[in-house]
């Protein structure tokens, strides 16, 4: 074979087998210890610890949400106060939105992407150790401010005037704001990640129509990222300066308008619910074909549902504001809209129960996960049409109707998944099986348990029982759902306990896994559970959408590319036909530092204008120690 | 699984260049990231002044000599950064340091001139709704003219040293290039809604 004149470092096919692992792990790896930890660009390790620090955000929310539960089981009850309940109510709403749900899935997509593609690292490893930094941050920052009294009490999406200068006095509004600039900025900066990722670094042979739904999900998801997220970070720094230096954007009085607040928030926040929800129906279209034992019905149909819904999300924002004095006329279009969107989320359900329907399914608690899903996500999906209406929705505004509808579409649609998918995924995670006794248990009680709890709160949001208020009185005919739903939360938590005793369990002593324990077709299962620190000791080429079913015995793989340089392959757009060998880069302690100064950056300046300016100077600092080439392998080119 | 070759990368580059390399690609979606937030802001802009009765609210119209000064420096800039871009191209270390000591020069001078700027206003951030939201137009590009000119000022720094002649600076010569375009391309929009709809 002819070798580039270029190429001085050894090469995978100069060596042996054990040779080879041996030296790809010497180039991949992630050094032990603290340091290393710290340092490390690994998509794996970091794709993990997003993954955990998700869970203990859902977790953190799951006891605000019991507090509620609590505080609301009877009339009148004095666990908590009017003020602890607002903060408590906007913490469970904001986490679960901004730390828990969209975190999570992008870092699902993390992990798994670059290995279903079949790829050895993310792209933009560093920026992807930074994003985290970032997240963590927010998230702290976030939770710090609730533990000093100082936690935001104005809702999750922080409605002007309450959260302006005349009402919102105090930093509480800020630390909202700031916690959505740490959020946004490490959304976005995974979506980037991802899109290149997708874009560029597909295994040889991968064209458009192979990728796996799930990547195409991340992908469309990627772009909506990028599209909406610039709405809120301009939302929420805008309302900073109104408080900080006194700018009037949402001040009636000298020319601003409160409503631009909602049209800002709304045009991210619509777009917000499909970024939480497209991943979540990328999984159950991956996770179904082990299941059923055969192809996703219907490839192109859920594709293309999932980019006509991406395009939709833009263009539904107005319904959370009906109620706001709008034009007739934008109210009847954007009810066209919140309708016509049903339309792509149809389509995915007929085809995944064609899938089930003509398959031979294999009831594993992913599987159920799947099924509680559709069954959930229907619902919900009713409650959307119908609050898409215009009349309806006036009457049911603000009630616990709405509550009722997105617990289900957000808990149905996207948690669910994603309980199924740590099921399905967890041996890749960790190299071990999940247990599927506690694993039914698990479902089960979480099926019934959620249904429970969510579904009197439409009886209750008929009623008329109004959202965010902290007690009632007992003369009001709400006592009874209201226990009801109390004691059905417990049934709940006792299925994400569970849920979270398997995952221990099960990584410390879970039955240990083989590469491809459930027969699935899709690249990540081609390699080691848990896969090296290099991914596949050689590219995989793709031939077919189903590339483990098409070739059952050998894997066909690319060689020629070397072992002490962090190597990967860059293909074309459409045809992932391979441009490059390009390097990854190494590990590096400079985004830590990046992080940290923009952290000190972001929460100075919540106190004072001038935190940007001298604040920005150490954030230049890391990015140029970022920057600067090292002359290691990685830099020749 | 068993491994089949099928295919040898051995006669690949080392690195991509334009739509070859992921950074280029990083680059443009920070592009329409940044794009975006543009688009959005404008868009207060516009919502704002069709909430007003009278705009630009209690004030006259910015006056146009600094703006159009930048908007015309910005725009001259255009030759010397495609010219730089086809250097690095063709990977001509020599005129590459010219041509980016140049841009450096060129990102700063608009920025001088931008200090006269924001008194041309006419109004403070703080007056009304009307000063909030040019003042944020102004200064979020401001914003980002400083960003690419550190770029441009710690690639250039890059270029002469040993570092500096490699297929991977010149594609991050041409990035750069590329992202002072858009700088550019972003401010004419700006400068429009500014200084010419307060004019309608």
């Amino acid at each position: 074979m002819n070798r580039p004149a270029t190429t001085t470092g050894m090469r995978d096919i100069d060596i042996a087998r054990t040779k080879l692992t041996g030296a790809l792990a010497e180039t991949w790896t992630t050094p032990s210890g603290f340091w290393g930890a710290l340092a490390t660009v690994d998509h794996k390790i970091i794709g993990r610890r997003y993954i955990f620090t998700a869970f203990v955000f859902l977790a953190l929310g799951g006891v605000l949400a019991a507090l509620m539960r609590i505080q609301l089981a009877q009339p009148e009850a004095r666990l908590l106060g009017p003020d602890r309940y607002n903060q408590i109510f906007t913490m469970h709403g904001a986490n679960m939105m901004f730390l828990f749900a969209v975190p999570v899935m992008e870092a699902v997509a993390v992990y798994l992407v670059p290995l279903m593609v079949g790829t050895r690292n993310i792209a933009f490893p560093r920026l992807n150790a930074f994003s985290y930094w970032i997240y963590l941050a927010g998230g702290m920052l976030l939770w710090t401010a609730f533990a000093l009294d100082m936690g935001p009490d104005v809702g999750w999406f922080a409605y002007v005037p309450l959260s302006g200068p005349q009402y919102g006095a105090g930093k509480r509004a800020d630390i909202w704001a700031q916690m959505i600039t740490f959020t946004e900025l490490s959304a976005l900066a995974v979506a980037v990640e991802l899109v290149v990722t997708i874009f560029k670094q597909r295994a040889p042979g991968m064209t458009l129509d192979r990728i796996p739904v799930f990547v195409w999900a991340m992908l469309v998801t990627s772009f909506l990222v990028i599209m909406a997220m610039p709405a809120i970070m301009i939302a929420s720094t805008s309302l900073i300066l109104d408080r900080l230096v006194g700018t009037h954007f949402y001040n009636p009085a000298e020319g601003g308008d409160v409503l631009l607040w909602q049209h800002l928030f709304w045009f991210f926040g619509h777009p917000e619910v499909y970024i939480i929800f497209l991943p979540a129906a990328g999984m159950v279209s991956t996770m179904i074909e082990p299941f059923a034992r055969r192809p996703a019905f219907g490839y192109l149909g859920l594709v293309m549902a999932l980019i006509a819904t991406g395009i939709l999300s833009f263009g539904l924002w107005v319904h959370h504001m009906f109620v706001a004095g709008l034009p007739r006329l934008g109210d009847s279009f954007f009810t066209a809209s919140s309708m016509a969107i049903a339309i792509p989320a149809g389509i995915q359900i007929f085809c995944w129960i064609a899938t089930l329907w003509d398959g031979r399914p294999v009831f594993k608690t992913p599987l159920l996960f799947i099924i509680g899903f559709i069954v959930t996500f229907v619902i919900g999906g009713l409650t959307g049409v119908m609050v898409a209406s215009v009349p309806f929705d006036t009457q049911v505004h603000d009630t616990y109707f709405v509550v009722a509808h997105f617990h289900y579409v957000l808990i149905g649609g996207a948690v669910f998944p994603l309980l199924g998918t740590i099921h399905y995924w967890f041996p890749k995670l960790t190299g071990r099986m999940m247990s599927e006794t506690l694993g039914r248990w698990s479902f089960w009680l979480i099926f019934i348990g959620f249904n429970a709890t969510f579904f009197p709160m439409h009886i209750l949001g008929l009623e008329g029982m109004p959202r965010r208020i902290y007690t009632y009185q007992p003369d009001l005919p709400w006592h009874g759902l209201n226990l009801f739903i109390s004691l059905s939360a417990v049934i709940l938590i006792a299925g994400f306990l569970l849920f979270f005793v398997n995952v221990i369990r099960s990584a410390r002593s879970g039955e240990v896994a083989p590469d491809n324990p459930w027969d699935a077709p899709t690249l990540e299962w081609a390699t080691t559970s848990p896969p090296p620190s290099y991914n596949f000791a050689m590219i995989p080429v793709v031939g077919s959408l189903h590339p483990l079913w098409s070739e059952r015995d050998t894997l066909p793989v690319a060689d020629g590319l070397r072992t002490d340089r962090r190597e990967l392959i860059v293909t074309t757009l459409a045809t992932a036909e391979p441009q490059a060998r390009d390097a990854s880069p190494q590990n590096s302690i400079w985004p830590l530092w990046a992080a940290i100064a923009t952290t000190i950056m972001l929460i100075w300046s919540i106190f004072s204008p001038w935190a940007v300016v001298w604040g920005s100077i150490p954030v230049a600092v890391a990015l140029i120690g970022w920057f600067w080439p090292k002359g290691t392998p990685e830099d020749e080119s | 699984m068993r491994e089949r070759i099928v295919l040898d990368l051995g006669k690949l580059p080392l690195h991509g260049l334009g739509t070859a390399s992921v950074t280029w690609w990083g680059t443009l979606a920070f592009m329409l990231i940044e794009g975006t937030g543009f688009a959005l802001a404008i868009a207060v802009y516009l919502y704002l002044m069709s909430m007003a009765t009278a705009w630009p609210i209690n004030t006259q119209a910015p006056d146009l000599l600094p703006g159009t000064l930048v908007t015309l420096i910005l725009l001259a800039s255009l030759v010397p950064n495609v010219l730089l871009s086809r250097w690095a191209e063709q990977q001509d270390l020599g005129k590459v340091r010219i041509g980016i000591v140049i841009m450096s020069l060129l990102g700063t001078v608009p920025l001088i001139v931008r200090i006269f700027e924001f008194p041309a206003l006419k109004v403070s951030w703080d007056s009304n709704a009307y000063g909030s939201v040019v003042w944020t137009l102004l200064g979020l590009h401001t914003i980002h003219i400083i960003t690419d000119l550190v770029d441009t000022l710690v690639l250039a720094a890059l270029m002469f040293t040993r570092h500096g002649h490699s297929p991977r600076r010149f594609g991050d010569v041409q990035d750069n290039a590329m992202y002072w375009n858009f700088v550019v391309a972003t401010w004419l929009p700006i400068y429009g809604c500014i200084y010419w709809l307060a004019r309608l």
